[in-house]
């Protein structure tokens, strides 16, 4: 079986990688990419921890196949930083103490982003039913969501005022 | 949230520790850079997998691996035939041979299997597809043999029987016949049965627990490399590096000195992850294919052959006076501990009543033996499933008495002084603190809407201390490097950086920390016990200490005065006499000039931690039981526990939560089910339902912070003991929500709905 040959914006960078057609999505940015961030935790949709952003869609990459990704958009959590200058949501993760072993961390983060990128002001049941695709074995969630609103209370403020350097 | 005022006093001011900076770990973390489990690459590295039997008991007749090696990519197949005998590991191991032997057989079967996933070869090849196709073309006959799944099958006259050198340890006489009993313990004093017999107010009844498993979310995950002078590496995620070197030394007969382990960060073990699975496979497919092999289970392969913690049984009775006081506790449970002796049995059997002062009680626990996945430690093991029957109990009788559930809970509770079970007084413990601070919380008076129950329950668990090793060495520059061998599985580097700058009395971030491989450190015992931030961060102070002893003589020597006429003080040596008097050097000056003083300035510090403390908690939950459907929701959550001295209050809490959450879902969700043929039914984490986010509420936290004396700050473990009450306190609010107990976990909507409408 021949490897396929696919082109798309990664983290706003042009990029071509070999896949077998069976491949994951997830698998390709791990394995062709050393995008490792993404986390294997099941390969079946039911974690999150491979988590990607696919043409402004919240997608769990263990269920797109990398050849799917052709012509398409992908943020990762390598992209969510801007160089070495932390998101909000990736600072109040540290700040909160949002994460344990952090494994699930990376998901997260790339789902709460998603999430503020389209509400900016949820609650705390919006907050818990967007992440419910998340599994967290660590925390019990408290601290996560806890600097899932503080980050979205921040980002608030940086829109109606200036964006203040971290 | 904090401890009540009149306990403040309990507490020493400091400079660092209690503060909540950010984990040096953390950027890393948050940005996808750190390297776990799978994210670890070696050149030239080939890709393994396991074949794993779909019989839960079987005999291995034959194993045919020809078409699989002859598929073009595939480097190597390994089957039992590839391990050490039993024979060979008695003579390089004498009397530890057998627990090697059933650990090497658990990581690739040899005579049998004994559960479903089971391995029973392993292939690496060029590809992870590769090695998976030609894992399938591995031929094994089976003759397959009958199996059992519960304690009732296991125990029956005439059962199969998995081990037939396996006699009942522990009875007055060895048994005749071997039987899946592996071992009878009692713990007891005074006379338990007349105590009852008297007692004002007696409670009984049988409990039962499924198993469930650790639930982290990185599979296991490891790479090796053999090379041909016999040198191996291996790079893997897990509770200890050193456990690995060990395990595999033995099992493979190879020098502890010829094995390197690198410990990639771990994404989650709580007790899960304090043994071995592929390491030894993968370094024996690295030996015979001379390239290094990654092994990486999935999801399914996780459940199916990594450990879950026991399902029990348990039968109790508690009889007491009157006013609430407990006079007599006679317990018996059977642990289901999967296809090898578990742990859980002695720490269940000792921990069950370890938190109340009970005159006469007799405690049995069985370790009893099925086709199911041997068990492994899960966060304080044994001790929810003893602690669930015995808080359900203590509600009964307060419901009877009408007495306040934690009043009686108070009347009981073991105080310091009060001899234990084992006969030892308890130390500076701290189970009475934590249930005023519960009663006194706001939650624990708050009203309850219609179909809400609240429910109390206490727990405890031992903890540990044991050996560590820590290394400070100091940059040239005076900064601070702190090195250990303790994998951080929440947090520790940033509680080790913080105690190293309290004792140096300099800022948090001039600390950093490594955690390094096994032949970079001495010996360090696995993370696990809640004994790292005490044991390793005792021999982490201490180093700093000897650090300081060396920066004031270091001192003395270029003031050339006595070490006595200097002081330590904010990170720097002061001189009290001779012409430099009033002056100072800091870290970084006398590091500058290091070598005209004496070279390098370093500490090692090995030590075996001795005065660890059992920690306390006491749980309040509030359920709202759907009359419809039998749907229990978590409508409130508070946890109070006595931590000692947190250092990093945030990780504490996380702690607190984090078992919480697991011992709720061990109550209300998680179980592991199987079919007839004995094969696991929900082995995926749609069907193993773990708590998610939209099931939980905010989860309070009350530190009480009663520092333990034997440790320079007063750390005494916070990791385990959370995951101990939540079994009895949502199990005692549902019973509360619908005014009749349901005795088996987890409450899941059909077993409510049916004990509600009068049904079995
Ligand atoms: S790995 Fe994709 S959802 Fe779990
Ligand atoms: S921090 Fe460990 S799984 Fe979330």
């Amino acid at each position: 079986m021949g490897k396929m040959m696919i082109s798309a914006t990664i983290n706003g960078d042009a990029q071509q990688f070999l896949c077998d057609p069976a491949a994951t999505l997830l698998d390709a940015l791990r394995d062709e990419l050393g995008l490792t961030g993404s986390k294997e935790g099941c390969g079946s949709g039911d974690c999150g921890a491979c988590t990607v952003v696919l043409d402004g869609q919240m997608v769990c990459s263990c269920l797109v196949l990398a050849a799917e990704a052709e012509g398409r958009k992908i943020a990762t959590i390598e992209g969510v930083a801007e160089g070495s200058e932390l998101h909000p949501v990736q600072r109040k993760f540290l700040e909160k103490g949002a994460l344990q072993c952090g494994f699930c961390t990376p998901g997260f983060i790339v789902a709460s982003k998603a999430l503020l990128d389209h509400n900016p002001d949820p609650s705390e049941h919006e907050v818990r039913y967007w992440l419910a695709g998340n599994l967290c074995r660590c925390t019990g969630y408290d601290k996560i969501v806890r600097a899932v609103l503080d980050a979205a209370a921040e980002l608030r403020q940086e829109t109606t005022t200036q964006r203040v350097s971290a | 949230m904090n401890a009540p005022q009149d306990k403040a006093s309990f507490k020493p001011a400091y400079d660092v520790v209690g503060t909540r900076p950010v984990r040096p770990d953390g950027v890393e973390k948050v940005t996808g850079k750190a390297i776990y489990g799978t994210d670890h690459v070696a050149a030239g590295m080939l890709h393994g997998a396991i074949l794993r039997s779909p019989h839960p008991h079987a005999r291995i007749r034959s194993i045919d691996t020809r078409k699989a090696e002859a598929l073009p990519g595939v480097k190597a197949v390994v089957t039992g035939a590839d391990f050490p005998s039993l024979a060979s590991l008695e003579v390089s191991l004498g009397e530890g041979s057998g627990n090697i032997a059933a650990i090497s057989r658990n990581c690739m079967a040899h005579e049998k299997v004994l559960y479903d996933g089971h391995a029973v070869a392993a292939v690496a090849a060029t590809s992870a597809v590769i090695a998976e196709e030609a894992a399938a073309l591995i031929e094994v006959e089976y003759e397959v043999l009958p199996h059992v799944l519960t304690i009732d099958e296991a125990l029956a006259p005439g059962a199969p029987v998995l081990h037939e050198d396996m006699f009942t340890k522990g009875l007055p006489e060895k048994p005749a016949e071997p039987s899946n009993a592996a071992l009878c313990f009692t713990v007891g004093r005074g006379e338990p049965d007349a105590a009852i017999a008297a007692a004002h107010t007696v409670v009984s009844g049988r409990y039962s627990a499924l198993a469930v498993h650790q639930g982290y979310i990185e599979p296991h995950a490891c790479v090796a490399s053999y090379n041909a002078d016999g040198q191996v590496q291996v790079w893997a995620s897990s509770q200890g590096a050193f456990m690995i070197r060990t395990l595999c030394a033995s099992i493979l007969g190879i020098s502890q000195a010829d094995i390197r382990v690198t410990p990639l960060e771990i994404g989650g073990g709580f007790g899960g992850k304090t043994k071995v699975y592929l390491e030894p496979v993968a370094i024996v497919l690295s030996r015979k294919s001379g390239r290094p092999v990654r092994l990486a289970m999935s999801r399914a392969d996780v459940f199916r052959a990594s450990g879950p913690a026991p399902g029990v049984v348990a039968d109790i009775t508690v009889g007491a006076d009157a006013d609430g006081t407990i006079t007599g506790v006679v317990m018996e449970f059977k642990m289901l501990s999967g296809a090898n002796p578990g742990n859980d049995t002695h720490s269940g059997a000792m921990s069950a009543l370890a938190h109340y002062n009970v005159a006469n009680c007799r405690v049995t626990g069985w370790d009893v033996l099925c086709n199911t996945a041997a068990t492994a430690a899960y966060r304080a093991p044994g001790a929810p499933q003893t602690i669930f029957p015995v808080e359900c109990c203590i509600d009964e009788i307060a419901q009877k008495l009408g007495l306040d559930p934690i009043d009686i809970r108070l009347k009981n509770a073991a105080r310091p002084g009060d001899v234990g079970i084992m006969g030892m007084p308890a130390g500076e413990i701290g189970y009475a603190e934590c249930l005023e601070a519960a009663k006194a919380h706001p939650h624990y008076s708050a009203p309850l809407g219609p179909n809400q129950g609240r429910g109390i329950a206490g727990g405890t668990w031992g903890n540990y201390g044991g050996p560590s090793t820590a290394t400070v060495n100091l940059g040239e520059d005076g900064s601070v490097l702190v090195t250990t061998g303790s994998p951080d599985i929440g947090g520790s580097r940033a509680a080790m950086a913080m105690m190293a700058a309290e004792t140096l009395e300099i800022a948090y971030e001039q600390v950093r920390v490594t955690i390094a491989d096994t032949s970079s450190i001495g010996f360090s015992m696995l993370t696990g016990g809640s004994r790292t931030t005490f044991a390793t961060g005792k021999a982490v102070i201490l180093a700093c200490e000897e650090i300081i002893a060396t920066l004031r003589a270091r001192a003395a020597v270029m003031w050339s005065i006595d070490v006595s006429q200097t002081e330590w003080r904010g990170g720097a040596v002061h001189c009290l006499s001779g012409d430099k008097a009033g002056t100072s050097l800091t870290m970084g000056q006398i590091a500058a000039k290091a070598g005209f003083s004496g070279g390098p300035i370093a500490a090692e510090v090995a030590l075996n931690a001795q005065g660890f403390l059992p920690g306390f908690g006491v749980h309040i939950c509030d359920t709202e039981v759907d009359p419809e459907t039998g749907h229990v929701s978590v409508t409130r959550y508070t946890v109070v526990q006595d931590v000692g001295t947190a250092i990093h209050p945030d990780y504490v809490e996380g702690q607190m939560q984090g078992g919480a959450a697991q011992g709720i879902g061990w109550a209300l969700n998680e179980g592991y089910v199987y079919d007839k043929a004995g094969r696991m039914d929900n082995p995926g984490f749609l069907d193993y339902r773990m708590p998610v986010c939209s099931d939980l509420p905010m989860i309070d936290t009350v530190m009480v912070e009663k520092p333990n004396p034997a440790h320079p700050f007063g750390v005494k473990g916070v990791g385990e003991v959370p995951i101990v009450p939540p079994l009895g306190a949502v199990a005692n609010a549902v019973s509360r929500a619908i005014g009749l107990r349901v005795h088996d976990l987890p409450l899941t909507p059909d077993r409510v709905y049916a004990a509600m409408q009068g049904k079995s």
